[in-house]
């Protein structure tokens, strides 16, 4: 596969899956919340031209509202509702100790290649192209899995939670152009009760426990101790 | 098809109402009349699956066959029973002062909403939505989880929200997975829709398939609470109110289960190396073992019967692995039964713990002294689940058995030592609770055990006769799932 032989419309998605990859290892190495959230915003905009990139080239008039949505959701709501929490938490200024830093990333790089190997199968079917696209996206679900276990802050949780969303709804743009109207619209509300039910929940766990590092939950075990 | 839309829209009425119309004293009652008004609804829809076979409505948005419509009725059916135990139980917590009155109109209104979710994921035909309800449902518990406020419940509702969150993420990987397996045969408009899948499902590409169904394990299999995806499970029922711990028992891990069956009867369309048999098999004999032994170590009582609702579950989602005709019927009778078995023991063990004034198992003693019918409530039920004769636990769990030793008999030591191990497990805890001197000043209180009774009363019937029109549904939702009929 040549990238300069492709069309413009797969040049541009391969180029946008490399940097939505890119935005998911940056966060991976954030100790600071306020830079972690604004990768995760950044990485909303760039879905959002994934997805008004997929809508203009492939003339699908339905993507177009999903792109606001993510606009609004992603790059606007969420990370306002986060960074106002950060910065009433007063932790702005910390700097997360994250321990086993390399191993961390090397890690992150491991899902990455595991995720090529895993959808490797789909290569028979499809272009390289999509093949790509759809292991970049799974990639980005799984480094954001990792970042919450990395991290111990609730609000980078809530982060790795929402860019696993990111991954999810990067696959349904480039692999499926997008899923049915209606699924796509139930999403996008779970998503944003979701975001609402987080607000109400920091709030609980800061009244409780005084603080947003959720290792100081920890009162349940799974046998008697 | 009137009735399944009253079916959904009856509850969608319901929180509207609970959130809009403020605290009142009879809220508990008027929920328990929103869900009565639903059972009627479920039954004229069940009536009519009975009369007419499976139904899809005109734009093909919901479709109920014989597999879904018992589920239907059940849910309807424990939703009823667990609200009439709920109304007098939450207005005694009230009165200890644990809750507030804008907490239960919370309350009130998401119980609708749980409901609202579990009929929409058993009735719709579209893949995408039934993923949107399920986490829907995880939505609407996660507040109620935490509605005590206490810091073990919020730390419970956050493991809850976090690990299902992420977990059922993986299911919506799977199911664009599934829609891009579906795209590619075409038909784009319709792609998502369970029934069209199900048609085609020998043209869709069977890797892409496969690689879809280990999404979709992982991803609803955190719901069933599969090992090692189980650890909010225990934490979420032992903290939340005691009426959430008897629906997402009965009901929520019965419908992720129904989510996965569903997609398994699409794999096996599509791939013929029962890959997804042997999945559903690996997790569902690990996650009754484990479920077994933990049972041992527990001091919490709705701890207890959370663990055992983690290996009955593995049981039942085994038995779907094994896949066929006799394996099938059984675990959809196990679902059955365990649904209502585990309602039945959840109420009891509120009203237990409410008696004891603790969920502690060393301190609740002397049950059937105190008060005779929470006692042998509580006995029975636990003889029940234990999987004794005559009760229907058991016939279910001999037919897993028999299948079991048609199909893999060097399994059935395994399943059997589990069995000898749940069984040593809950009684070695219910045994003291139930005989034994009551504690000094421990009185009786005010209890509704009408809900345990009629459920223990149906596990009976169902273990001596299976009536007619039900085991006629059970082969037909079998002939659906396995292929052929056990009768």
């Amino acid at each position: 596969m040549n990238i300069i032989q492709q069309d413009f419309y797969t040049q541009a998605i391969l180029s946008l899956a490399a940097l939505v990859g890119l935005t998911s290892f940056l966060m991976l190495g954030q100790g600071r919340l306020l830079r972690l959230i604004f990768v995760f915003a950044a990485q909303g905009l760039l879905l959002t031209l994934t997805t008004a990139v997929a809508a203009y080239s492939l003339n699908n008039h339905h993507l177009y509202i999903s792109a606001v949505l993510t606009l609004t959701l992603k790059v606007i709501f969420i990370p306002w509702m986060l960074r106002r929490e950060v910065i009433q938490m007063n932790t702005h200024r910390d700097i997360e100790a994250l321990h086993n830093q390399t191993a961390v990333m090397l890690g992150g790089a491991t899902l990455m290649v595991f995720s090529y190997y895993v959808l490797h199968p789909i290569v028979q079917t499809t272009s390289a192209v999509m093949l790509n696209a759809l292991a970049v996206s799974l990639s980005v679900v799984l480094l954001g899995m990792l970042l919450m276990i990395s991290h111990r802050q609730a609000v980078a949780h809530v982060v790795g939670f929402m860019s696993i969303e990111n991954g999810l709804f990067f696959a349904a743009i480039v692999a499926t152009n997008g899923m049915p109207m209606v699924v796509e619209l139930g999403v996008a509300f779970d998503v944003l009760v979701a975001a609402v039910l987080f607000g109400i929940f920091f709030f609980h766990i800061r009244t409780s426990i005084d603080s947003l590092d959720v290792d100081l939950l920890n009162r349940l075990h799974e046998v008697d101790k | 098809m009137i009735a399944a839309y009253l079916v959904l829209l009856i509850p969608f009425v319901g929180i509207v109402f609970f959130a809009l119309a403020g605290h009142r004293a009879d809220n508990g009652k008027l929920n328990v009349r929103f869900n009565a008004i639903c059972l009627l609804a479920t039954i004229w829809l069940a009536i009519n699956v009975l009369n007419q076979g499976a139904i899809l409505s005109s734009g093909k948005a919901f479709l109920i066959d014989p597999f879904n419509v018992y589920l239907i009725v059940l849910t309807a059916f424990v939703g009823l029973t667990t609200s009439i135990f709920s109304s007098p139980y939450m207005a005694h917590e009230k009165e200890l002062g644990k809750l507030t009155d804008q907490r239960l109109k919370l309350y009130y209104s998401m119980y609708q909403g749980f409901m609202l979710a579990m009929y929409l994921v058993l009735t719709t035909n579209n893949m995408g939505v039934m993923w949107v309800a399920m986490e829907g449902a995880t939505l609407a518990t996660v507040l109620l989880v935490s509605l005590y406020r206490t810091p073990e419940s919020i730390e419970a509702a956050w493991k809850y929200f976090i690990l299902c969150g992420v977990g059922i993420a993986q299911a919506l990987f799977g199911t664009i997975l599934l829609y891009y397996a579906a795209v590619q045969v075409g038909d784009v408009e319709n792609s998502l829709l369970w029934s069209v899948l199900y048609a085609n499902a020998e043209k869709l590409n069977p890797e892409v398939l496969e690689i879809a169904f280990v999404f979709m394990l992982i991803g609803y299999g955190t719901k069933i609470g599969l090992v090692p995806l189980h650890n909010w499970l225990p934490d979420a029922h032992s903290e939340g109110p005691t009426p959430m711990s008897a629906v997402l028992s009965g009901l929520l891990l019965n419908d992720a289960l129904y989510a996965v069956v569903r997609n398994k009867m699409l794999v096996d369309g599509s791939s013929h190396s029962n890959i997804a048999g042997f999945l559903m098999m690996g997790f569902g004999l690990l996650s009754f073992l484990v479920g077994a032994l933990f049972l041992h170590r527990q001091k919490d009582i709705k701890r207890l019967f959370s663990y055992s609702s983690i290996e009955h579950m593995g049981m039942m989602t085994f038995a779907f692995g094994i896949g066929g005709p006799l394996a099938t019927f059984a675990a959809l009778l196990h679902m059955t039964v365990h649904s209502l078995t585990k309602s039945a023991i959840f109420v009891t063990v509120g009203h237990a713990a409410q008696l004891a004034g603790t969920q502690s198992m060393d301190k609740i003693r002397g049950l059937i002294k105190t008060q005779p019918q929470i006692g042998w409530g509580l006995l029975i039920g636990t003889v029940s689940i234990a999987g004794f004769p005559p009760f229907g636990v058991f016939t279910s769990e001999f037919l897993v058995l028999l299948a079991t030793m048609h199909s893999y008999p060097w399994l059935t030591p395994l399943l059997l030592l589990g069995i000898g191990i749940a069984f040593a497990g809950l009684f070695r805890h219910v045994q003291p609770m139930v005989y034994g001197e009551k504690p000094e000043g421990q009185q009786s209180i005010k209890a509704n055990l009408w809900p345990v009774m009629i459920h223990l009363g149906l596990v009976l019937w169902l273990g001596l006769a299976i009536p007619g029109f039900l085991a006629n549904w059970f082969s037909q939702a079998t002939l659906l799932i396995s292929g052929s009929t056990p009768l």
